[in-house]
Formats: structure tokens, C-alpha cells, sequence
């Protein structure tokens, strides 16, 4: 699916991937787990298109095709999708209005408001989310957990081949948890997409079980297991893994 | 599409784009078929021609010459933005383009109603509108008022109409609120003022629908010098939309527009302008309320479009508990200066006032925003909050702000915020994760930050609000 090959990427001249080499396979979740500052974030939004990010070595495929000379729009119209660690406060512009635009664009569809209205209720039952969330401003004033929420709303309704999950249970509480993984559960069983969840602690992957575990340091992959290793990583911390 | 300079596109910029758009959308020139009209320039032998075609009483000419000499007499204002490059002397002071004014949609003449068609005064939209004013050039081409809204008495008719069949209501009220000697351009529409509405809503009545017109200039170097008189009664409610489009022209053209609103005690008065002048007009308005015990007067003023706009929309709190409220939206693209604000004065106890601005400038556009907020000693215990925003586009745009705060009264409350904004990277960013383009991102980012004010108007503005905004924006890359 995604084929990451001896990427180096830099922000202000200074290099923070320093030639990371990751497979994310069709249909897999991959758990990509790393101290603060090993490169885990520079790498998804690296991956999404960051204008602030350069790629200076390396490529990034999608299905064979590289993906470096796409803008982030088309990288996201291909089918991947990025759930912010942070993500931007839009003032005055309506949820719902808002993830009818994204979806009408994303599945080339011309969705009136009443039909939308239909398949976003779905949506969002799974986050248990309340109809009157639709008629505030995107994540104004928004709480972390509420932010999160919208991330996992906005993947719903784009429905994509590869989720990126930056840090998405930083923050939460146990219950919140349970939502944004069912969330991210419900996407991956009904159409089989790719799943790299990036997290600083094993907390979420009792939720999602992940098929790969990968440990980042120094702007590289250091080392790459199954399910176990996030475990193993989870008893003796990093110090003893990479 | 065909007369868009290559060289413009290439230079990022969106104006060259949008104003041909604008072009085939709004800028049709319908053969001017004017029946009378003066020369170009101004001297009393013109003022006299336009008071004797329009059969007026002695004393509105006599207030047209003392208004000329002011006119005369007044130096260029300096102070704000540059008006050095109107030339009085090319402008034609008054035209009148139809014979007289038609009360029936089938009396008027067929291009004119192809022009509003074209505008996109929807046929549906018959029902909302509580009466419609339309004026095409000087005079008031079309106007007709519901039943039921002249059955409760209230009066909607161009200001000329308005002189002739009430002489001393009209007498009573006008230019009491902006006398000719306020400024420059308010004596000279004072001198050569033509057509604009009259409304008088009396005593308790209510108008839920808003009364709407359409203004419009449609003869190069014509000059719209419109005057609108409003008297809201004790009680009374309504509000007032007009809408402005223009033409594409050749040489510059010249709006001075004067509006005089009576809020008389616990009367509630809104008046709504958009204005989307083509980027050669000089958009230079005088609007003033008097609001007295308990009143309040709603300014919701839209800039889009013009080569210079100066207006500042005022509020006279002169009654105790009056409420006086400005919301503003300009956007400022290429060669285009909106110097934009609002007044209040605070001349009673418990007075209050609200000034919201908004703006937006882009491909070396400039917004200035020029404010003043009046309490005086015996304004006890009033208060006042401004908040203006600016949004800057492109490092080529600019946008700077005047606020003028004159408190004579240690009792009142005065909040001031101001901000500026440019589009952030990381919001462009994560909008585009999305999937969507740069420009669909910057048009949703604009939006969002005029919402607070578009969702005050009605529909089919706000509608038509966005609608420019994507065509600005899509622009963008090129």
C-alpha cells in the first residue's frame, strides 16, 4: 500500500528522518511507537504533504506511484487521510456544511443537505456524537476530546485507504478511547483500509490490535515486530528495546 | 474570458479573473436612453436646471445653492484615503432615464427589466420582498409596495416622488440629520442629490419583511448622487436592504450618497447596504441615525467592491438608553481602497454601542478601518465595544487601523479589540488534507471569518456574498 524508502525529510535545515524505510500493507494495522522527538510526527506529516517539511532523500510510494510531487489535496484525494495531533480551529465555518463539502469532493458526489444528513447520522452514532455538535464552527473552542472526535468524523465521512493517527488518544480519557478506536475499528473492518497509529504508549493498541509494531528513534526505524513487541515495550520501556 | 490580460494571470492574480467574469455577469451596458440629462460639469446653472426639470418648491432650490457654495468652498478631505484624481468637471450631475415612474412590473421598459434580470432579482423572491425600490441611473424606475404595508401606512417612495406629495413631513426632516456642511461630498449631493427612497413607518407598525432596493449606475462618468430619508415612528420596526452592482466602465465614476434615519423613542431601525461598485467607482457615502429614548439603529454595511469607498455609518445616541450598532465587512482586491468604519456618539445616559468591523485584503488591495467613539459629559454610565478584524491575504495587501476614542465621562465603558490575521499555513494545510484545493480552503477560511456579520442578512445576500468570495479566491493560483 504505502512504501516508505530510505526517506530523509528536514524542517528549517535541520534533518529529522534520517533515511526511515516502512512498509504499511493493505488491509494491516501498523503501530509506529517512539519517545518524544524520535521523528514519528515529522513522518506523518511528511507523508500528508506539510509545506514546511523537505524531502531531501528518499521516496514515498502509494501503490507504486510516489507521491512527493503531489500537494497534500491530492495526496488526500488519493485516499490518505491524516488525523491531526492538533488540529487547526476554522472560526465560522459550519460543521455540517463543512463535512458535506469534504465528502461531496472526496466521492465526486453532489449530496443535497437532507440525503447527507442521512449517511452522517450513522457516522455519527459509532461517536456517539449529538446532532447539535453539526451546527458549531469547525473545532472552535473545541475541548482535545472533542477535537479528536471531529478527526474521527471527518475520516468517516472521508472514508480513505490509509489512516495516519497522529497521537490520537493523547489526552483522552478511557472512554473517549474506546469511541475514537471503535471509530477507527468500524473503518478498517467495512472496507479494509490500512491503519499506522502513531502513540507514544500502548494504551490504544489493547483496542486496535495492531498486526505490526514498529519502534522509532533518531529519525529511524529501529526495530519491527508483531503485537508483542508493544508489550514487550510496555513492561521494560524503550531504554531496553531500540 | 478573451479580453483577460495574459500577463495579469501570471502574476497570481485573481482581479484580472474575476472583474471579466464580472464583466458578462454584471457589466452589461444597456444603450443609455436617457431623456434628459445635464452637461458634464457643475455650476448653478445646472443645479437650477435639475430643481426646475424636477418642478421643485423654491426653498429646495435655494438649499441646493447654499449647498453648492458649500461644496465649493470646502477644501479635499487629506485625512483619509486619496480622492485627488476626481474630476468635477467630467461628471454628469443628473440624468433621468425614463419619462416617469412606473408602478406596474409590466409598465416598465423592457431593458431595464432585462438589466434586473441579469442582476438576479429572482422572480420567487417576490413573495419575501415586502416592496421593491429599484433605481436605474438617477430616478427611481420601478416601485411598487405591497397592499398591506401602504393599508398600515407606511410610505415607501423615491425621494423626489416623496418632496411632491409630502411637502412638510419631507421639509420637516430632511438634511436635519446631515446638514450640507458636514462634509465636502454630503454638500455636494445636497446640491445636485437625485432619486434614493423615502420611508416613513409610523407610530407601532411593524414591517417583518424587509423593504429592499436596488441602486445602479449605468452612464460612464454619470454620477449617482442618491438621497435616502428614512423616519422611523415611536415603536416602530423595519428593515431597509439595498444592494449595489455596477457596471464595468472605461473612466471613473462618482457615488456621494446621503442617508438621514429618524429612530424616534423605542422604534428599532436596520438598514442593510451591499455594495459591489466596479473597481473604477468613488464610493464616498454619508449615512447618519438619530436615535432617541430606548431606540436602536442596526447599520450592516458590506464593501465589496469600488476603487476608493469612505464611509462610516453613524449613530447620534441623543435619547437616554438609545442603542446604536455597526456591523462591517469589507474586501479590498486589486487598486481597490475601502476606508471603512463607523461613528457613535453618546449624548445620553445609559447609551450603548457595538462596532463590529471585518476585512479582508488581497492582491495588493488596502482596508483601513477609522472609527470613533464620542461619550460625552452628559452620556452617564454608557458603554461601548469595538472589535475590529483584519484578514490580509498576500504579503502585496495591507490593512491599517484608526480608532478615535473621546471620553468625557469617567462612568463609561469602553472595550476596544483589534486584530490582525493572515491565512496560516497550518490551517491551509489541514483544510487541504482534506481534500480540498488551496483556493476551496482560502474561500472557506474567508468565509468563516466574515460569518458573524453574513448571517445577519438575508438569504440571498449572503448567498451571493460567498459566491464572490469563491470567485475571488479561485483566482488565487495561477
Amino acid at each position: 500500500m504505502l512504501a516508505i524508502k530510505n526517506l530523509h525529510s528536514s524542517i528549517g535545515g535541520s534533518e529529522i528522518l534520517k533515511g526511515v524505510n516502512l512498509d504499511v500493507l493493505e488491509g494491516k494495522v501498523h503501530a509506529l511507537m517512539g519517545q518524544n522527538g524520535s521523528g514519528k510526527s515529522t513522518l506523518a506529516q511528511t507523508i500528508m504533504g506539510h509545506p514546511s517539511f523537505e524531502v531531501t532523500a528518499g521516496d514515498i510510494e502509494l501503490n507504486g506511484t510516489s507521491i512527493l510531487d503531489m500537494e497534500p489535496t491530492e495526496r488526500a484525494r488519493a485516499g490518505i487521510f491524516l488525523s491531526f495531533q492538533y488540529p487547526s480551529e476554522v472560526g465560522g465555518v459550519n460543521i455540517a456544511s463543512y463535512l458535506r463539502l469534504i465528502y461531496n469532493k472526496s466521492h465526486d458526489a453532489h449530496l443535497s443537505p437532507v440525503k447527507f444528513r442521512e449517511i452522517l447520522k450513522e457516522k455519527m452514532e459509532i461517536l456517539r456524537m449529538k446532532e447539535d455538535f453539526l451546527s458549531r464552527y469547525l473545532n472552535d473552542g473545541f475541548s482535545g476530546g472533542e477535537k479528536k472526535r471531529m478527526e474521527m468524523l471527518q475520516m468517516l465521512v472521508l472514508e480513505p485507504k490509509l489512516v495516519i493517527l497522529d497521537e490520537v488518544d493523547s489526552g483522552l480519557d478511557i472512554d473517549a478511547v474506546k469511541i475514537v478506536s471503535a471509530a477507527v475499528q468500524h473503518l478498517h473492518e467495512a472496507t479494509r483500509a490500512s491503519i499506522l497509529i502513531i502513540t507514544h504508549y500502548s494504551r490504544i493498541l489493547k483496542y486496535i490490535e495492531p498486526d505490526f509494531v514498529h519502534i522509532m528513534k533518531d529519525g529511524l526505524i529501529a526495530k519491527t515486530g508483531g503485537a508483542e513487541l508493544a508489550n514487550e515495550l510496555e513492561e521494560k520501556g524503550y531504554a531496553h528495546i531500540a | 474570458m478573451s479580453e483577460k490580460p495574459k500577463a495579469v494571470k501570471k502574476q497570481k492574480s485573481n482581479v484580472g479573473d474575476l472583474r471579466a467574469d464580472y464583466k458578462t455577469k454584471y457589466g452589461f451596458n444597456m444603450p443609455d436612453k436617457s431623456v434628459y440629462r445635464t452637461k458634464r460639469g457643475l455650476n448653478e446653472e445646472v443645479i437650477r436646471d435639475i430643481s426646475k426639470t424636477k418642478d421643485e418648491p423654491e426653498w429646495m432650490l435655494n438649499f441646493r445653492l447654499r449647498a453648492y457654495k458649500t461644496f465649493k468652498e470646502r477644501p479635499m478631505p487629506q485625512w483619509g484615503a486619496n480622492l485627488n484624481d476626481i474630476n468635477f468637471d467630467e461628471i454628469v450631475y443628473y440624468l433621468k432615464p425614463t419619462d416617469q415612474e412606473k408602478r406596474s412590473w409590466e409598465d416598465v421598459p423592457e431593458e431595464i427589466k432585462q438589466t434586473f434580470e441579469r442582476l438576479g432579482i429572482p422572480q420567487a423572491e417576490r413573495e419575501f420582498l415586502a416592496g421593491v425600490k429599484a433605481q436605474y441611473d438617477s430616478e427611481v424606475a420601478y416601485s411598487s409596495l405591497r397592499d398591506e404595508l401602504e393599508e398600515e401606512g407606511v410610505i415607501f417612495l423615491s425621494t423626489d416622488e416623496a418632496l411632491r406629495k409630502y411637502p412638510q413631513l419631507f421639509e420637516e426632516y430632511f438634511g436635519k440629520a446631515i446638514p450640507p456642511a458636514d462634509n465636502k461630498f454630503a454638500a455636494l449631493n445636497s446640491a445636485v442629490w437625485s432619486g434614493g427612497s423615502f420611508v416613513y413607518i409610523p407610530k407601532g407598525v411593524e414591517v417583518k419583511r424587509p423593504l429592499q432596493a436596488y441602486f445602479r449606475i449605468n452612464a460612464a462618468r454619470m454620477g449617482q448622487f442618491e438621497r435616502t430619508l428614512i423616519i422611523a415612528e415611536e415603536g416602530s420596526f423595519a428593515h431597509y436592504v439595498e444592494g449595489c452592482t455596477a457596471p464595468v466602465y472605461s473612466s471613473d465614476s462618482l457615488h456621494a450618497a446621503v442617508v438621514e434615519v429618524f429612530v424616534k423613542p423605542g422604534a428599532r431601525f436596520r438598514y442593510t447596504t451591499i455594495q459591489n461598485w466596479s473597481n473604477d467607482v468613488y464610493n464616498l457615502v454619508t449615512k447618519r441615525a438619530r436615535v432617541e429614548k430606548d431606540g436602536v439603529m442596526e447599520w450592516i454595511d458590506g464593501n465589496l467592491g469600488s476603487k476608493i469607498t469612505m464611509k462610516y455609518p453613524s449613530c447620534y445616541l441623543v435619547g437616554e438608553n438609545a442603542h446604536g450598532e455597526v456591523l462591517s465587512i469589507a474586501y479590498a482586491g486589486q487598486g481597490m481602497h475601502q476606508d471603512a468604519g463607523a461613528k457613535m456618539i453618546h449624548l445620553a445616559p445609559n447609551t450603548s454601542s457595538t462596532i463590529i468591523s471585518k476585512s479582508i485584503s488581497a492582491y495588493g488591495g488596502r482596508t483601513s478601518y477609522r472609527g470613533l467613539v464620542n461619550v460625552s459629559p452628559l452620556a452617564e454610565n454608557s458603554k461601548s465595544r469595538v472589535e475590529c478584524d483584519a484578514l490580509i491575504l498576500d504579503a502585496d495587501s495591507a490593512s491599517d487601523t484608526f480608532p478615535v476614542m473621546k471620553i468625557s465621562n469617567s462612568s463609561a465603558q469602553i472595550e476596544h479589540e483589534a486584530t490582525v490575521s493572515k491565512i496560516g499555513e497550518e490551517k491551509l494545510f489541514y483544510l487541504m488534507s482534506r481534500g480540498l484545493t488551496e483556493p476551496e480552503a482560502m474561500s472557506l477560511i474567508v468565509s468563516g471569518f466574515i460569518e458573524p456579520i453574513v448571517k445577519e442578512l438575508p438569504m440571498e445576500y449572503s448567498l451571493e456574498l460567498n459566491r464572490l468570495i469563491e470567485l475571488e479566491m479561485e483566482g488565487s493560483v495561477g
